[in-house]
């Protein structure tokens, strides 16, 4: 039911495919000959076309970041808590422009799309990507809308340093740049637990290297047991203790019962890493983490960011939360320290939460939802 | 705008660059950036001055200052400002030595307790100063370091920090008249602008 939408959401969205012919060549020298994303708009490009705004995706994001494709969904697009008219981004005033990353599993061209020149499936064939690859295919699109320059370009962890690699690669086609629970790059024991997601992937043997669509295989295994690994590090201790505890599913510690024990957590678990592993590429998981692993803002300037960031045109809002240790505070503090340092306009906010790296995506938060709301709200268009 | 942050306007130079600690919900930098150009940042950790410098545009960043101002590098500013927050301070001296260190110049606003309404209630009844000035009991004040003019003057010697300039605001009690005779009897707060 249509009037079923709740009246602060942007209600029911079309994806619309873009083709691009020009050949793109990849940060890694590889080429590609044309490609697909698959986009969302919510709101009404104004006529000066001012009041853009381009929201990149994390990890396992894509395009569908606001409302409803369906009459009978039952959820609506991962941030739109976020994003709809009178919320943080809001649409009564922005047009908001949401994409499925190249590299993607939801349309955008992928492992999953044929490879032109063998007629099959890339698979893990499929090149492998930077985060400025990404800023390159969104810039195309940019470019395909008419729009020369964004209002903002907003991202939550991966999608931070989407938004971080704009403001240097094209300083003068942002404003503002929203960088939420990220970093400049990732810490060894961050590339760990995505290494050890990748391990698992591999060692499924329904990956076949990569080519299990060929084989009419699925690695649901291996990627759901990646998802668990994910998931863990996306919580914090604290939230998971209070929303799960020791818990029981099902048995009992009785004395003389064999009946076998489950714990809340592992029925949740599990069921998280089965329903990804059913909607999820695997090849595309690979490709994200590995995208995340190589991302080094400084790397080009020396390795220094505050040079990197003397590049930057725009104004910067950061944002980390408190009980964050994969993207923990300390990390965007560094991106702060380099900013006021290159002398940028920046904002920071530390924002006390149990929600752990997933509180970026998390309704209820008054504190975060008001800052970045007001934040918005300053935003000249 | 409080007269205090009127006096520290006149102390500022156009299109300098600031840091403002403690900035509370943004209004001298705002003031500063639509009046005078001038560019920089205010380090805040109570959620609602930050929301409140984001309203204004303001550019604010959460930071802890008891935690240290390392981020920043030395002379980096021209002009270091702390208002009425030096005595909440755990080490106040050490944070004296940061913003001479990061500025080449410094602003410090004080509450004198030294001023006699707090000298006489100490004398007579023979307790900590209560007043609408300092109006908190003993055990919840933030200002847990307080000083008179004096003694603030005597940290800045000791620390080789000479006083540039100096003014006293007595606006709200009897013999305001007379700060400017006996500014650490009559004064409320005192404004100093040091350097190294």
């Amino acid at each position: 039911m249509a009037n079923a939408f709740p009246a602060n959401s942007v209600g029911l969205v079309t994806p619309e495919v873009f083709h691009f012919d020009t050949p793109l060549t990849l940060a890694n020298g590889r080429q590609l000959s044309g490609y697909e994303l698959v986009v969302e708009t919510y709101g009404t490009l104004n006529t000066a076309k001012t009041n853009a705004v381009l929201v990149c995706h994390a990890l396992s994001g894509h395009h569908h970041a606001a409302g409803y494709h369906t009459l009978d969904d039952r959820k609506p697009g991962w941030w739109d808590h976020y994003i709809g008219p009178g919320k943080p981004i809001d649409t009564d005033r922005f047009f908001v422009v949401s994409l499925n990353n190249l590299g993607g599993c939801h349309g955008s061209t992928g492992p999953q799309s044929i490879n032109p020149e063998t007629g099959e499936p890339w698979g893990g064939d499929f090149p492998t990507l930077r985060v400025r690859d990404w800023v390159a295919t969104q810039y195309r699109l940019m470019e395909r809308l008419g729009i020369s320059q964004w209002a903002a370009v907003v991202g939550g962890s991966l999608g931070g340093m989407q938004a971080m690699r704009w403001s240097l690669e094209h300083p003068n086609c942002l404003r503002h740049c929203v960088v939420i629970a990220s970093a400049m790059k990732l810490s060894a024991q961050n590339i760990a637990f995505n290494e050890t997601a990748r391990q698992a992937i591999f060692s499924d043997p329904d990956f076949v290297d990569g080519h299990y669509l060929k084989k009419g295989s699925q690695p649901m295994r291996g990627l759901s047991v990646a998802r668990m690994i994910g998931h863990i590090t996306y919580l914090s201790d604290d939230g998971m203790g209070k929303k799960f505890g020791r818990e029981l599913r099902s048995g009992s510690f009785e004395q003389g019962s064999e009946e076998p024990v489950e714990f809340q957590i592992e029925t949740y678990l599990r069921y998280q890493g089965n329903s990804f592993s059913k909607t999820f590429d695997a090849n595309t998981y690979v490709l994200m983490t590995r995208a995340l692993d190589y991302f080094d803002l400084a790397r080009e300037y020396n390795h220094d960011p505050v040079s990197a960031f003397h590049h930057a045109g725009c104004k910067f809002l950061v944002i980390s939360f408190t009980s964050d240790w994969r993207f923990s505070p300390e990390r965007s503090r560094e991106i702060v320290n380099a900013l006021t340092r290159a002398e940028k306009d920046v904002v920071y906010a530390e924002i006390e939460s149990p929600y752990g790296h997933d509180a970026f995506l998390v309704p209820n938060q008054p504190r975060y939802e008001a800052l970045f709301r007001s934040y918005m709200q300053g935003i000249t268009i | 705008m409080r007269i205090d942050l009127r006096i520290i306007d006149q102390w500022i130079k156009p299109d300098s660059r600031i840091l403002d600690l403690g900035c509370g919900d943004g209004t001298l930098l705002r003031y500063l950036a639509d009046n005078k150009n001038v560019r920089g940042y205010g380090l805040e950790i109570s959620p609602e001055g930050i929301q409140a410098c984001v309203a204004k545009g303001v550019n604010v960043i959460e930071q802890n200052l008891d935690e240290g101002l390392k981020n920043f590098d030395d002379n980096s500013f021209d002009t270091v400002i702390m208002s009425q927050t030096l005595q909440t301070m755990r080490y106040p001296k050490t944070m004296l030595g940061e913003m001479a260190r990061i500025g080449k110049e410094c602003i410090v606003t004080i509450p004198n307790f030294g001023h006699w309404r707090a000298r006489l209630q100490l004398l007579f009844r023979g307790r900590m100063p209560v007043s609408d000035l300092l109006p908190y009991e003993w055990y919840d004040t933030p200002n847990i370091h307080f000083c008179t003019f004096r003694d603030f003057e005597i940290l800045c010697t000791e620390m080789h920090l000479v006083v540039v300039d100096k003014a006293v605001v007595a606006e709200r009690s009897r013999g305001k008249g007379l700060s400017h005779l006996n500014p650490n009897l009559f004064g409320e707060t005192g404004i100093f602008r040091v350097r190294k």
